[in-house]
């Protein structure tokens, strides 16, 4: 399997988000938009010209939108909640582990504008704990798409399972990833090239500056393994498996550099297949700079990538 | 559905099918408090003074007013009643077994280990419960967003949700209680369960919630203050709550903390609680006089 190419144009997935989901508002009645005031920052402006009804602005108030959402669900729905990923998730908390997650509710959360992509606004608009808190509400899917096509197939997806799911969407372009014949399955990564000497496990804005990093590698002689875990819960057991056959692990997400991707695969192989690691986040509040200056300032970069690769590489020859 | 009809009398309202439907409710609302309250002492635990301050408003919902139907605990045109003060589950799986969501025989498993009856109902695996509550100011805006799936859908279904007052001490719920009032939401009603008296202490001196009635309309909402232990009143309040209506319905009931038993009644103490053996006899003795 060769590398996967990426496309020269970059994408703002919120477009395909909320094209998707018109597509599917279009032949499912059932099919509502919820937001806290966000349906500028959601970009759900046509939706609400093309279904006035369905689109439920419940102004600002996290807690009420997302326990309306339930409700909704139980009113026969399928709520795709969309708010700013900071609040959403951090403000909601409960009424995500208990309204929706504990009680089954087929609600859909999606986080707009996450990890970094506020920038200068600093670290109350920053969403890059919501993977790691999230991770721990039992019972919840939870999806960090790569691309525009990516995100288009974990709505379709979302509205197809029933119960509920977090997808983190991004407004940081990102290229598309030429895939053929792909599909999206909830719990499958996807490997995106192949590689024995270390394998770099990434996600969401992260996925391309992987396949960048193992790039470079590639010209330094190293086979680095590219894997978009694209689902953090529930994660693909094998896949992690089959890159810790590899032996090194480096993981990268656009969030806390703790408890989210990067953690998830720690706490695998730690149970099965022990192995050098090196995660790639945040270390923790971010101090003031456009998200592209946080992003490289943090190493959240092909070279930042590439860098942690090359360093374990060292010490997995060390041995 | 047949047993719908069954479990509502008559839905008329002169003076005699109201006596009629309330003394069945009431008869229902007595089997309630001993069984609740028999559910605690064997369970060692449990809330009997917020159960029995609901059990009134319980019973007229689930013995008359509901259109529900055990058979098909989940059909999409069922009345819903969400339970916002999800910690009184005596009286609400008491109803919920009395209503034939369950057997009977399971409340005797109330709190026990792998029990259905958890502490705080759950839906996914007992019929009959809509959402999953406990922590306080949940279930309310569950219920709001149920009625606005029926408003949007012009749906004939009913929407009821039973909150403590302290409960409103809660933020989300005025979160809540403001959007029902913007989107008008007629099929909603809420029925505050205005016992006085919070975990700690009274209401008015935690957090005052006076003047309440003042605090609902301001929030768009119609509001009927009555006595929640008065069943021909609740009922007449819920047969008015079915008519069309362009607001949300706010019914404050007035209630007492153990109702129907003496030593329980007013004290924030009964909380939490479990009658002694005493205790437990004179209970029953109070509510079978």
């Amino acid at each position: 399997m060769s590398a996967v190419a990426v496309s020269s144009g970059m994408f703002d997935c919120r477009d395909a988000y909320v094209r998707t989901v018109q597509e599917l508002a279009e032949a499912d009645p059932r099919i509502v938009a919820v937001v806290n005031d966000s349906v500028g920052s959601s970009k759900l402006g046509k939706f609400r010209e093309r279904f006035p009804d369905r689109l439920i602005n419940v102004g600002i108030a996290e807690q009420n939108m997302v326990s309306v959402s339930a409700g909704l669900a139980n009113g026969g729905k399928i709520p795709f909640v969309s708010g700013a990923g900071c609040f959403l998730t951090a403000r909601a908390m409960e009424q995500i582990k208990v309204d929706c997650a504990y009680s089954h509710a087929n609600v859909k959360l999606c986080g707009i504008s996450s990890g970094v992509a506020y920038g200068e606004l600093g670290a109350t608009h920053h969403s890059i704990e919501d993977v790691a808190w999230l991770r721990a509400v039992d019972k919840l899917t939870i999806i960090v798409p790569a691309d525009p096509w990516q995100t288009a197939e974990a709505i379709k997806a979302a509205a197809a399972h029933d119960g509920p799911v977090f997808i983190k969407i991004s407004r940081m372009p990102v290229p598309e990833l030429a895939r053929e014949g792909a599909e999206f399955v909830i719990g499958k990564a996807e490997t995106l090239r192949e590689g024995d000497d270390l394998a770099i496990i990434a996600n969401g804005t992260l996925v391309h500056r992987a396949l960048a990093a193992a790039e470079a590698l590639a010209d330094d002689g190293i086979a680095a393994r590219v894997v978009n875990m694209a689902t953090v819960s529930p994660i693909d057991e094998a896949a992690i498996a089959a890159a810790a056959a590899t032996g090194a692990i480096v993981t990268a997400e656009e969030g806390l550099a703790r408890g989210g991707l990067g953690g998830a695969i720690a706490e695998y192989c730690a149970r099965h297949d022990p192995v050098r690691m090196r995660m790639i986040g945040f270390p923790g509040f971010a101090p003031t700079g456009s998200a592209d200056w946080l992003m490289e300032h943090f190493g959240l970069s092909a070279t930042g990538i590439a860098g942690a690769a090359r360093e374990l590489l060292g010490l997995k020859a060390a041995g | 559905m047949a047993h719908r009809e069954q479990l509502r009398l008559n839905a008329e309202s002169d003076t005699t099918t109201l006596e009629k439907r309330a003394a069945h409710v009431s008869e229902r609302a007595k089997w309630m408090r001993k069984r609740l309250l028999g559910m605690i002492v064997d369970a060692g635990q449990g809330h009997p003074g917020g159960d029995l301050s609901a059990t009134d408003i319980i019973a007229s919902l689930y013995f008359d007013i509901l259109r529900i139907d055990p058979a098909v605990p989940r059909a999409a045109d069922r009345d819903r009643f969400v339970m916002s003060k999800g910690h009184c589950t005596g009286a609400l799986y008491s109803a919920l077994a009395g209503a034939d969501f369950f057997p009977e025989d399971e409340l005797a498993t109330y709190l026990k280990p792998l029990s259905r009856l958890n502490g705080h109902p759950n839906r996914t695996y007992l019929p009959g419960v809509e959402t999953n509550t406990g922590p306080l100011g949940h279930g309310f805006p569950i219920a709001v967003g149920i009625a606005v799936a029926g408003q949007i859908d012009n749906a004939d279904y009913r929407v009821f949700a039973l909150t403590g007052d302290g409960e409103l001490q809660e933020g989300s719920m005025w979160e809540a209680a403001m959007f029902a009032g913007h989107r008008g939401l007629g099929n909603l009603t809420v029925i505050v369960d205005r016992n006085r008296l919070q975990q700690g202490a009274g209401t008015e001196e935690t957090n005052g919630l006076e003047p309440l009635a003042d605090k609902w309309r301001a929030f768009g909402w119609d509001v009927v203050e009555l006595d929640g232990h008065n069943v021909p009143a609740l009922l007449a309040a819920f047969d008015d709550a079915v008519a069309p209506r362009t607001k949300p319905r706010c019914i404050i009931a007035n209630t007492i903390k153990g109702k129907g038993v003496s030593f329980m009644q007013n004290q924030a103490g009964w909380h939490h609680g479990v009658p002694s053996a005493e205790q437990y006899a004179q209970a029953l003795a109070e509510l079978s006089a």
